[in-house]
């Protein structure tokens, strides 16, 4: 990455993005545990004491702060729930947070496998109101359309592109997801657990793909379970554990300290 | 993620300041590629001085225009990938379309012609009828897709970037697209009943226009309510069903408020779904003259789908960036 603009005039680091006390709490609804009962809901909205304890509030993120920088791929470990996703949809600026703020440079992508599409329509629809979504013009998705589908492999077994997403595999739809995802390029870019869906076929094509984007997009953030492909690609590592930031620092030594962690 | 109930957050918060320096000065290590900060700026000095914005801020009202009539394609695929899913499930398919309209109005009639009897004062009950229940319907059934609009669909909302208010007017467009197709069942029995096409049928389009542009205003509103209040989907049937009544979609309104206090009358008349539903009738039957209509119709309107249509949009907008909390 060294023939990108890495450094501003004076020689100093340009940051991309800026994340200052992030904190994150979901509220899930119909979380009760019995108390929820009609009674129970009539004598809360009486007597108007406490919260609904049909709603629990999660607390996912307390108090991440980091900055990133032009250049960098930065790896993101942590066990499951431990509010990588999270955090990373926070930064998008798809959640909103609690409290803190992210600055970032442009519109940072989130390219993800949970991004759900509309799963009673056909594959097809789904390419294209996804580009469409994304901000793409009818021509540019219709520009690309093949060759989504085509890097998906959606149609290697047959005409599936045409049926409900409903009806297709969960690695086929991931798949799907992944490659309308990654038909655009972008400037701050984040990958979460993309590489972890898909045979083994798919998962080589998704890396390449992934290299691709990362010499368009100015910063990258890798989410993955995969210790060996975070060593292979990113410079620096956040380790994210309970919603809080437990380390962050220069591969090896994170994830030596990440290695021994999660060995007990 | 250890789930904390209640005070969670609120604890977090009077502790923020402690937490803080302990991830970042004791937890994280802070050696290698992270330098000091700026050299002692504070996130948001640093922020500014490299022109960073904060993510996921709402835009300006006009900017969120702007952004919105760049999705305008979207917005209509959307919509036409939703009239096409609707009935995919059933095996008489698209034909539904035509289906629910005319099943809705027969069982009207059954009542409220038949068995009640609500057809006094009125010439042609039929149409009468049918013209109230289908374009009730097209407002009714927006509000209804307008409240699931976002909570409905946040798996969407927090995937992808897009001018959220997308969502509440393809939902909209949705709704006009089948009362398209109930138009074409309500000309058809309009036509058996014995109405001539005349030049005032002309005026069912500036009338549709206007009912869908405060519809969309509508939607746009029970979206943002419905997005936080998730109890709203299951008391708006009961809503709409007190407002259909109102709005003398089975009965004449002049005729039984005839010797309504003032004030009733007044109500009544200027209620948005009456004056959509009496400008339809008065395009579509002779014998609906221009006596039944309410005075100023016209203008009401055109006020409602002004101040509907801009108070929603605002309203709306002006959540924009809470939408994916859920």
């Amino acid at each position: 990455m060294a023939e990108h603009n890495d450094t501003a005039p004076g020689g100093e680091r340009v940051p991309t993005v800026i994340v200052d006390d992030l904190h994150i709490v979901y509220r899930v609804h119909g979380a009760g545990s019995g108390k929820g009962s009609a009674v129970g809901a009539l004598s809360r909205l009486v007597t108007r004491k406490g919260g609904n304890p049909n709603v629990r509030k999660v607390h996912a993120v307390r108090g991440v702060s980091f900055t990133a920088y032009r250049g960098e791929a930065i790896g993101l470990i942590g066990s499951n729930g431990s509010g990588k996703s999270t955090m990373l949809r926070a930064i998008a600026g798809l959640l909103p947070a609690e409290s803190g703020r992210v600055f970032t440079e442009g519109q940072p992508s989130l390219l993800g496998v949970n991004a759900a599409l509309m799963n009673d329509l056909t594959g097809e629809r789904n390419v294209i109101l996804g580009g469409l979504a994304m901000g793409m013009s009818q021509d540019e998705v219709r520009e690309r359309y093949e060759q989504i589908v085509e890097f998906s492999g959606i149609n290697e077994k047959g005409d599936f592109i045409s049926l409900p997403m409903r009806t297709y595999s969960s690695g086929m739809a991931a798949r799907l997801r992944f490659s309308i995802a990654a038909a655009k390029s972008h400037d701050v870019l984040m990958i979460d657990e993309a590489l972890a869906t898909g045979d083994r076929s798919f998962q080589k094509r998704s890396e390449a793909r992934i290299r691709e984007l990362r010499k368009e997009a100015g910063t990258v953030f890798l989410v993955s379970h995969n210790n060996k492909s975070i060593r292979d690609t990113c410079d620096r590592v956040l380790w994210l554990e309970k919603g809080e930031l437990r380390m962050d620092g220069p591969t090896a030594v994170v994830l030596k300290a990440y290695e021994e962690f999660t060995a007990k | 993620m250890t789930p904390r109930d209640g005070q969670g957050p609120r604890r977090a918060k009077r502790t923020k300041v402690s937490t803080v320096s302990e991830t970042t000065h004791d937890g994280a290590v802070a050696v290698g590629p992270v330098p000091p900060a700026g050299g002692g700026l504070t996130p948001s000095q640093l922020a500014a001085k490299y022109g960073l914005s904060v993510s996921g801020a709402r835009p300006g009202l006009a900017e969120y225009v702007r952004q919105l009539w760049s999705r305008r394609h979207f917005i209509s695929a959307f919509a036409r990938a939703r009239v096409s899913a609707q009935y995919t499930q059933a095996r008489l398919g698209q034909l539904w379309q035509v289906l629910t309209p005319l099943l809705n109005a027969a069982v009207y009639y059954f009542i409220f012609g038949l068995l009640l009897g609500t057809d006094r004062g009125v010439d042609n009950f039929i149409a009468f009828l049918v013209t109230g229940v289908f374009i009730f319907t097209f407002t009714q059934s927006s509000v209804l897709a307008g409240v699931r609009a976002v909570s409905g669909n946040l798996g969407l909302i927090r995937a992808l970037h897009f001018p959220r208010a997308s969502l509440p007017i393809a939902f909209t467009l949705v709704q006009l697209q089948q009362l398209l197709m109930s138009m074409f069942v309500l000309l058809a029995i309009v036509l058996m009943t014995g109405e001539v096409p005349g030049p005032s049928w002309l005026l069912v389009a500036p009338a549709l226009v206007l009912q869908c542009v405060f519809n969309a205003g509508l939607a746009l509103v029970m979206a943002r309510l419905g997005s936080k209040m998730t109890d709203l989907a299951q008391l708006m049937p009961f809503i709409l069903r007190t407002w259909m009544y109102a709005s003398g979609v089975m009965y004449s309104i002049s005729h039984f408020a005839a010797h309504a206090p003032a004030v009733v009358k007044i109500a009544l008349d200027v209620n948005p779904a009456a004056v959509y539903i009496d400008l339809m009738r008065f395009a579509l039957i002779e014998s609906f003259t221009s006596e039944q209509l309410p005075p100023h119709v016209w203008a009401l309107a055109l006020g409602w789908a002004v101040v509907m249509g801009v108070g929603g949009f605002v309203y709306f907008w002006k959540a924009e960036e809470r939408y994916g909390r859920g």
